[in-house]
C-alpha cells in the first residue's frame, strides 16, 4: 500500500549566530492511511520540529536542509509557498501543543471553528455554519454548548474543540503534538478515544507526538523512538515495546512506571540528552549508554533494518 | 505498619470552603451566599517513614488539603495534628516557626521555583537564614553542602556557585529538594513533584524520595494526578474525588483489588506501556461537577456506571473493605 505521507531522509538545521545546529538528521517514517504513528522522544529530540516541519512551519532560524516530504507522491519541499497553501491545513492539518489555551477568549467557539473552515474561499457562511454542527458532533462537543466562550469550556472541551478546527478542511492527515498533556487521566482517555474513533471512522492517518509511552503502547500502531534528532529505533507498536534492540528504548521503558507491576523497580537512564550545541560525535546516546565501546565514540550508528519494517541505529546490534 | 503507632500526621475531617462574591446586587436582593467546598471532609493518618500517596484530577482538592495540611491556609473545619499539635494557620511565633520547619513542601515546577538571580548555594541556604538556625558561617556551608549531598548533587561543591538555568531540569528539582532537606524536616509535602520532568528523570527523584524516607525516616505525602507514578513509590494511596477521599488503602491492594468504581474507572483508563494489554477502558462521562453544586447523595453518582436510586439519597461513609482499605460507596459489600 503506498503511504499518504512519506518522509526521507530530512534533515533540518536551526541557525543560530550564524552556527547551524543540526536539530533533525536523516529521519525517515511513513503513515498509512488509517493508522497512526507515534513520534516518541524527551524534550530536545527533534519531535517538535519534525512535526513542524511536515506542514513547513518552522519558526525562522530553522531550515530544511535535506531529504523529501512526500504526500502522496508530492514532495511538500517542491512547492511554493503559494501552492502549499493547498496542502497545509486542508491536507495536513495539525493540533498544537497547549494550543486549547490560545483560543480567542472573546469570540465564541462556534465561531472560531466556523472562521477554521472559511479558510476555503468558496464556502459560504450558512455552509460553514451546517459544517460546524457536523464537526462539534464528531469531536464530542455538546450541540447546546458550541455558542459558549472558551473561558466556559473545560481542557477537554478546549481540546476537542482545536480538534474540530483542525478537521474544519477534511485533511486526511492529523498531528496533534502532545494532545493530552496538560489533560486529567480520564479527559486524557477521552480525547485519545476520540483520536482513535477518527482514524478509524473517516479514515485519518495520525501522527502522535508524545513523550509517554504509556499513551503510545494504548493507542498507535507504528512508533518512531528520537533521539538527539535521530531515529533511534522505529517498528510496529508490538515489536517496540516487547522486543525492544535500541538501548535507548529499553530503558525508557524500564523508567516507565507499568500499574500492573506495582512494587517493581523504575531505572532512570543518568545524565541528559545532548544539547544541540554539543552533540557527540558518534552515536548520539553514547554518553548514557551502558553498552558504549569505542566504535560508538567515533561513528554514528545508522538506523538500519533488523526485521521486516523494524529499524535500529546502534553498533551492539546484529543486523 | 503498625496502626497503634502514634502517627506523625492526623487529618480529622478537614473542610475548606471559599465563600464566592455574591456581587452587589446579589447582596441587596439577599440571594443565598455560596461556596466553593473544596475539600468536604477528609480524614486520614500518616504514620513516621510511611508516603502516602493523595491521589486525584484537577478539583479533587489534593493540593487545598495539601496547603492546609502545612497550615499555610487557613482551614474551615476539623483538624490537622502534626506530632500531636495543632496546625494552624493563626499558629504563632515559636510553636509556628518550628511546625513550618518540620513540614517542607516540594512544589511541582523547578523552572520556576528557584530565583533565577541566586546561587545554588544561595537558594539552599536562605531558609537556614528564614529560621535563624545558625550565624556561623562554617556551619552553614557544611549544612549546605550536606543538603545538595543528600539530594544527589554530586559532588556538592560544583554546583555552589552555578545558577539554576545552568542546570537541567531533574538538578533542579533536586536543589529544591536540598533546600527543604536542610531544614532537617520530618514530613514532605510532595505536589507532583517529577510531572514536569522528562520520563527518563522521573526514576530518580522519586527514588530519592524513598531513598530519603528508607534513610532518615522523613514522612512524604504525595500529591498527584498519576496513579502510575503513585503505584511505583507510595506505601498507600488515598483516593479524592470532588473534595472527599473516596476510597484509602495499601497501594498494592488499591491497584490490584480496587473497590470503588471511580477507581476502577481511574485504574482502567491509565496508559499502561505494554500493546498486548490494551483493555476496556471505562471511559466516565464528563468531568468532576462544578464544587458549588456537589451532588446528592454519593457525589458520584451522577457519573458512576454502578449508580442506583438509593446514590442519590445516601451519602456513603468509608467503611473498611478488609482490614487495610476502605472504601465510601453503598454498593461495595
Amino acid at each position: 500500500m503506498t503511504p499518504i505521507l512519506d518522509v526521507q531522509n530530512l534533515s533540518i538545521d536551526y541557525q543560530s549566530n550564524g552556527h547551524p545546529l543540526h536539530a533533525v538528521e536523516d529521519i525517515n517514517f511513513q503513515v498509512q492511511k488509517g493508522r497512526s504513528l507515534a513520534l516518541v522522544g524527551e524534550s530536545g529530540c527533534g519531535k517538535t520540529t519534525t512535526m513542524l516541519s511536515l506542514l513547513r512551519l518552522l519558526p525562522a532560524e530553522g531550515r530544511i536542509i535535506g531529504g523529501r516530504i512526500l504526500y502522496r507522491g508530492t514532495d511538500l519541499l517542491r512547492l511554493s509557498e503559494r501552492e502549499m497553501r493547498d496542502y497545509r491545513w486542508k491536507k495536513l492539518a495539525i493540533v498544537f501543543q497547549g494550543a486549547m489555551n490560545a483560543l480567542n477568549p472573546v469570540q465564541r467557539v462556534s465561531d472560531q471553528i466556523a472562521e477554521a473552515i472559511m479558510r476555503e474561499p468558496q464556502i459560504t457562511r450558512k455552509q460553514a455554519l451546517t459544517r460546524v454542527g457536523e464537526l462539534i458532533e464528531i469531536v464530542g462537543i455538546p450541540a447546546n454548548r458550541a455558542q459558549q466562550y472558551p473561558h466556559q469550556f473545560s481542557g477537554g472541551m478546549r481540546q476537542r474543540a482545536m480538534i474540530a478546527m483542525a478537521l474544519a478542511c477534511e485533511p486526511d492527515v492529523l498531528i496533534a503534538d502532545e494532545p493530552t498533556t496538560a489533560l486529567d487521566v480520564m479527559i486524557q482517555a477521552q480525547i485519545l478515544s476520540l483520536l482513535q474513533k477518527l482514524q478509524r471512522d473517516l479514515g485519518l492517518a495520525v501522527i502522535l507526538v508524545t513523550h509517554d509511552l504509556g499513551v503510545v503502547a494504548e493507542v498507535c500502531d507504528d512508533v518512531l523512538v528520537m533521539y538527539g534528532g535521530k531515529v533511534a529505533e522505529a517498528g510496529d507498536v508490538e515489536t517496540i515495546f516487547n522486543k525492544p534492540l535500541h538501548p535507548y528504548t529499553q530503558r525508557l521503558l524500564q523508567a516507565f512506571p507499568d500499574i500492573n507491576r506495582p512494587g517493581s523497580t523504575l531505572a532512570s537512564i543518568a545524565g541528559h540528552p545532548p544539547p544541540l550545541d554539543d552533540l557527540p560525535t558518534g552515536c548520539r546516546f553514547e554518553p548514557r549508554c551502558h553498552l558504549s565501546s569505542e566504535i560508538c565514540k567515533r561513528i554514528p550508528p545508522l538506523a538500519l533494518e533488523h526485521d521486516a519494517g523494524h529499524y535500529v541505529a546502534c553498533h551492539h546490534v546484529e543486523q | 505498619m503498625a496502626t497503634e503507632q502514634k502517627p506523625i500526621l492526623e487529618v480529622r475531617n478537614l473542610q475548606k470552603y471559599y465563600p464566592i462574591g455574591r456581587g452587589l446586587l446579589g447582596r441587596f436582593s439577599g440571594s443565598p451566599e455560596q461556596v466553593v467546598r473544596a475539600v468536604d471532609g477528609v480524614s486520614f493518618k500518616l504514620q513516621q517513614g510511611e508516603i502516602l500517596g493523595l491521589v486525584g484530577e484537577s478539583g479533587s482538592g489534593k493540593s487545598t488539603t495539601a496547603l492546609s495540611v502545612l497550615g499555610l491556609i487557613p482551614h474551615t473545619d476539623g483538624d490537622v495534628l502534626f506530632d500531636n499539635e495543632a496546625v494552624t494557620e493563626s499558629a504563632t511565633g515559636k510553636k509556628r516557626r518550628e511546625l513550618r520547619r518540620k513540614m517542607q513542601m516540594i512544589f511541582q515546577d523547578p523552572y520556576e521555583t528557584l530565583n533565577p538571580r541566586q546561587t545554588i548555594y544561595q537558594i539552599v541556604v536562605e531558609p537556614l537564614e528564614v529560621h535563624s538556625i545558625t550565624r556561623d558561617k562554617v556551619e552553614k556551608h557544611k549544612r549546605v553542602i550536606e543538603a545538595l549531598a543528600q539530594a544527589g548533587l554530586k559532588p556538592p561543591e560544583n554546583y555552589l556557585q552555578r545558577y539554576p538555568d545552568e542546570l537541567s531540569g531533574g538538578q533542579r528539582q533536586r536543589v529544591a529538594i536540598a533546600a527543604a532537606l536542610i531544614l532537617k524536616p520530618e514530613l514532605l509535602v510532595a505536589d507532583e513533584p517529577v510531572s514536569m520532568l522528562d520520563v527518563s528523570i522521573r526514576a530518580e527523584i522519586l527514588n530519592l524520595l524513598r531513598q530519603l524516607r528508607d534513610e532518615q525516616q522523613i514522612s512524604i505525602l504525595y500529591i498527584t494526578h498519576d496513579l502510575a507514578t503513585a503505584g511505583y513509590f507510595t506505601d498507600r494511596i488515598a483516593v479524592m474525588y470532588l473534595g472527599r477521599i473516596v476510597e484509602i488503602g495499601a497501594t498494592k491492594d488499591i491497584l490490584q483489588n480496587p473497590q470503588h468504581p471511580y477507581t476502577k474507572a481511574l485504574i482502567s483508563v491509565i496508559p499502561v506501556p505494554n500493546p498486548r494489554l490494551r483493555r476496556e477502558r471505562v471511559l466516565l462521562q464528563g468531568e468532576i461537577p462544578n464544587p458549588i453544586n456537589i451532588p446528592s447523595g454519593c457525589r458520584f453518582h451522577p457519573r458512576c456506571p454502578i449508580a442506583i436510586d438509593e446514590c442519590r439519597k445516601i451519602d456513603p461513609r468509608l467503611m473498611p473493605t478488609n482490614s487495610a482499605h476502605q472504601t465510601a460507596c453503598i454498593r461495595v459489600k
